[in-house]
């Protein structure tokens, strides 16, 4: 199972290695990680994947809370939340794939951002699967590259989070 | 305008703190010349875990925080184990480092550590203190985390620049941290559900932790085990949470725990943890603990709830105002039917040895000091066999009066924390019930006791091993020592020891302890004990007293590690 977790910290240095520290520290892979300032600059929102079981999940949200530069932990699996991520990825191209690999990029809405004459780069935003699944059509092209974010989300609920 | 050190010695004055344990060096050598005429008593340790663990010792014997200062590298990096120590067993104490000039960290300067990166995951939290505005609010708050919630060691890393520059900024009254807000009172539906549980159980039993000690909280669960009848069992660190002489103490569970404590675990209807966090020491195999029983759990952490075992009825808050509010809500109640069996696991099953043994039995030696200090002593352990005979044959009835390295198991820790027991509680007659291992680990602290006139008082019981892990390799290694023969005899052929003919046991302790200036006694015969622990007891100053004691000797009972309770080996035979 892999669980989206979100922590509003304090925006102060130190914190970040904190909070990771202490999911690696037990022994988990956070699979992808963001951190940025919110609309208040004192306070930074940590995004984290971490695969593990519900049980163990629970434990690590509990001890994040414990830190005492964390705000607020949000587990957002098994919730209604947006997630987005964005992806930059440089495909191989020869004269003939390049019209069928920018076909693809529109029906994705993604964006050519670089054009050089053996590869294209591409900027996608969307859900991780949506990125996983861009990324499984062009394989057969060659992917030269790629650079992925990780996630970002928020909750549906009307209210803050 | 004040500089960052005249900061910090306000701070710590305001903080209350009046002993500080430590070492100087070059990065804290502003803060030593102003300690020169500060009103603190500073005690000059000889190694800064030592240091660390004076300051715990003081913490647990005082209830106060604890306060301990090294300097930059090596001596910050020393006082990690110390931390750690305090951290595992919730010990409020703050360790202020030095640390090099602010424009030099992180460019490997001359005794340069990360000290703060180092010690995260072993503090409740810690400061690199960047901007000398800072300090005065950075020493408030540390004193309040240390004390606060679950307490805590807290770590101040003050680069030497920081301590020099000036600042304007008020060492502030109170604090307000945003994002730490520790719940205190319990909630009161939880707290309805756990009386009716109690009110309903016909087998319910207490289960009480270090928790109910640091929560100042012996009185309520005194008053709540009289009220209703209940069974009192204590984990390690709960010992002196209730009165081991009471008809209701079942005395220590968990591993080398009381037969009755573990029987009556396994067959309550109804376990209520207070302050106590479920270690795999105490429940054996998690899957067999308390088969039979809703589990209750009172604590101030939310995270020591459901982590190990699932909880049925979770109480966070602070165990004190919990069982206040709890009380009333208790029905009167004697459990006739409950407690005769229990009566009878204890008749049957009491803590016992070879007593009509010739040879110098260990447990013989801490039912002597039992019986030569009335109970009454502050009794400090290291960590092994020695540790376990203390919680077994010394019977604790007040709180803060057994001190001992629980979730870390730090040999070293009990010498140097009985010196800071000592010196929190001067009234008292502090012993440090040691192995002849752990003792090895800390020596060079005697010094400071002799230095301070600290008449703690150093009972070895040299059995010539590390004797507990002897023991697993005995049980479970087949006699195979391999390592843990501390005499030179007898070693084992890897361990290539080149002059075994006529070897002695190394060192001789007696000489040791007068080579620091300390009493050095040695018994070698059971007939022997009670004298010369009269006159140990009754010499002004510190003393050795190194006990000559059945070298394979061992802890019974004992639960196998992953065992479950009821799968007591109970002696050899």
């Amino acid at each position: 199972m892999k669980h989206v977790i979100s922590v509003l910290v304090e925006n102060k240095p130190g914190v970040l290695a904190r909070v990771v520290g202490l999911i690696s520290g037990r022994g988990y892979n956070i699979e992808t990680l963001n951190v940025a300032p919110t609309h208040d600059l004192t306070v930074s929102r940590i995004t984290m994947t971490v695969p593990g079981d519900d049980r163990v999940l629970e434990q690590v949200t509990k001890q994040l809370n414990k830190l005492v530069d964390v705000i607020k932990v949000y587990d957002l699996t098994g919730e209604k939340f947006i997630d987005r991520e964005l992806a930059l990825i440089k495909v191989q191209i020869s004269g003939r794939n390049r019209s069928s690999v920018m076909e693809l990029a529109s029906l994705f809405k993604a964006e050519v951002v670089h054009v050089h004459h053996k590869s294209l780069t591409i900027q996608i935003v969307g859900g991780s699967d949506e990125i996983d699944n861009f990324l499984e059509l062009v394989r057969a092209n060659g992917i030269v590259d790629v650079s992925r974010t990780g996630v970002i989300a928020l909750g549906r609920t009307e209210g803050k989070e | 305008m004040r500089t960052g050190v005249e900061c910090l010695i306000d701070g710590l004055k305001k903080a209350g703190v009046k002993t500080i344990f430590g070492l100087p060096g070059g990065s804290v050598l502003d803060i030593f010349n102003k300690l020169y005429h500060a009103p603190f008593e500073f005690i000059l340790a000889r190694h800064e875990q030592g240091a660390t663990h004076m300051a715990d010792g003081y913490a647990r014997a005082s209830g106060k925080v604890g306060c301990c200062l090294a300097t930059s590298g090596p001596g910050a990096t020393n006082t990690v184990t110390g931390l750690a120590n305090a951290n595992m067993d919730s010990i409020p104490l703050v360790c202020i480092t030095g640390q090099v000039p602010t424009p030099m960290i992180g460019n490997d300067a001359f005794q340069e550590a990360d000290i703060t990166g180092i010690t995260r995951p072993v503090t409740k939290h810690n400061y690199l203190v960047r901007n000398v505005d800072e300090l005065p609010r950075i020493i408030a708050e540390a004193f309040h985390i240390a004390a606060t919630g679950r307490p805590g060691p807290v770590l101040i890393d003050i680069p030497k620049d920081v301590q020099r520059a000036s600042t304007s900024a008020p060492t502030p009254d109170a604090v307000d941290i945003r994002s730490y807000h520790p719940t205190t009172d319990g909630h009161p539906k939880q707290i309805a559900r756990l009386a009716e549980a109690i009110n309903k159980a016909a087998r319910p039993l207490l289960y009480v932790g270090g928790g109910a000690i640091a929560g100042n909280a012996a009185a309520e669960v005194a008053a709540l085990a009289h009220k209703s009848g209940l069974p009192v069992t204590t984990t390690l660190l709960g010992l002196g949470a209730f009165p081991e002489t009471d008809a209701l103490a079942l005395r220590m569970l968990g591993m080398h725990g009381s037969v009755t404590a573990n029987y009556a675990t396994h067959h309550c209807d109804l376990l209520v943890s207070i302050g106590a966090r479920f270690d795999d020491r105490v429940t054996g195999k998690i899957s067999e603990f308390a088969p039979k029983a809703r589990i209750a759990h009172i604590d101030i952490d939310p995270s020591a709830i459901s982590k190990s075992v699932p909880v049925d009825i979770p109480v966070v808050g602070d165990v004190k105002s919990i069982l206040r509010a709890l009380l009333p809500h208790v029905d009167s109640g004697e459990r006739k039917e409950w407690r005769e069996q229990i009566m009878a696991w204890k008749e049957k099953h009491p803590f016992s040895y070879d007593r009509d043994s010739k040879k110098l039995m260990p447990q013989y030696v801490i039912e002597q000091i039992y019986s030569l200090t009335k109970g009454e002593a502050v009794i400090v352990t290291e960590v092994g066999q020695h540790q376990m005979w203390a919680a077994q044959y010394y019977k604790y009835t007040q709180p803060r009066t057994f001190i001992s390295s629980g979730g870390l198991g730090t040999m070293g820790f009990g010498l140097p924390a009985a010196i800071g027991a000592q010196i929190a509680r001067p009234d008292k007659i502090v012993v440090d019930i040691s192995g002849d291992g752990s003792a090895q680990m800390n020596f060079q602290e005697v010094v400071v006791a002799v230095e301070h006139n600290v008449p703690i008082k150093i009972v070895i019981l040299n059995n010539g091993y590390l004797g507990m892990v002897r023991q697993w390799q005995e049980l479970f290694y087949k006699k195979e020592y391999s390592a843990t023969r501390l005499g030179q005899a007898e070693r084992g052929k890897n361990e290539n020891i080149k002059t075994k003919k006529g070897a002695k046991y190394l060192p001789d302790f007696v000489r040791l302890a007068e080579a620091h200036g300390a009493l050095g006694l040695r018994v070698e015969a059971r007939a022997q004990v009670e004298a010369t622990l009269k006159k140990a007891f009754t010499h002004d100053g510190p003393v050795v007293v190194e006990c000559m004691v059945e070298p394979e000797a061992n802890v019974y009972p004992m639960v196998p590690a992953g065992a479950s309770l009821t799968e007591m080996i109970q002696s050899m035979a």
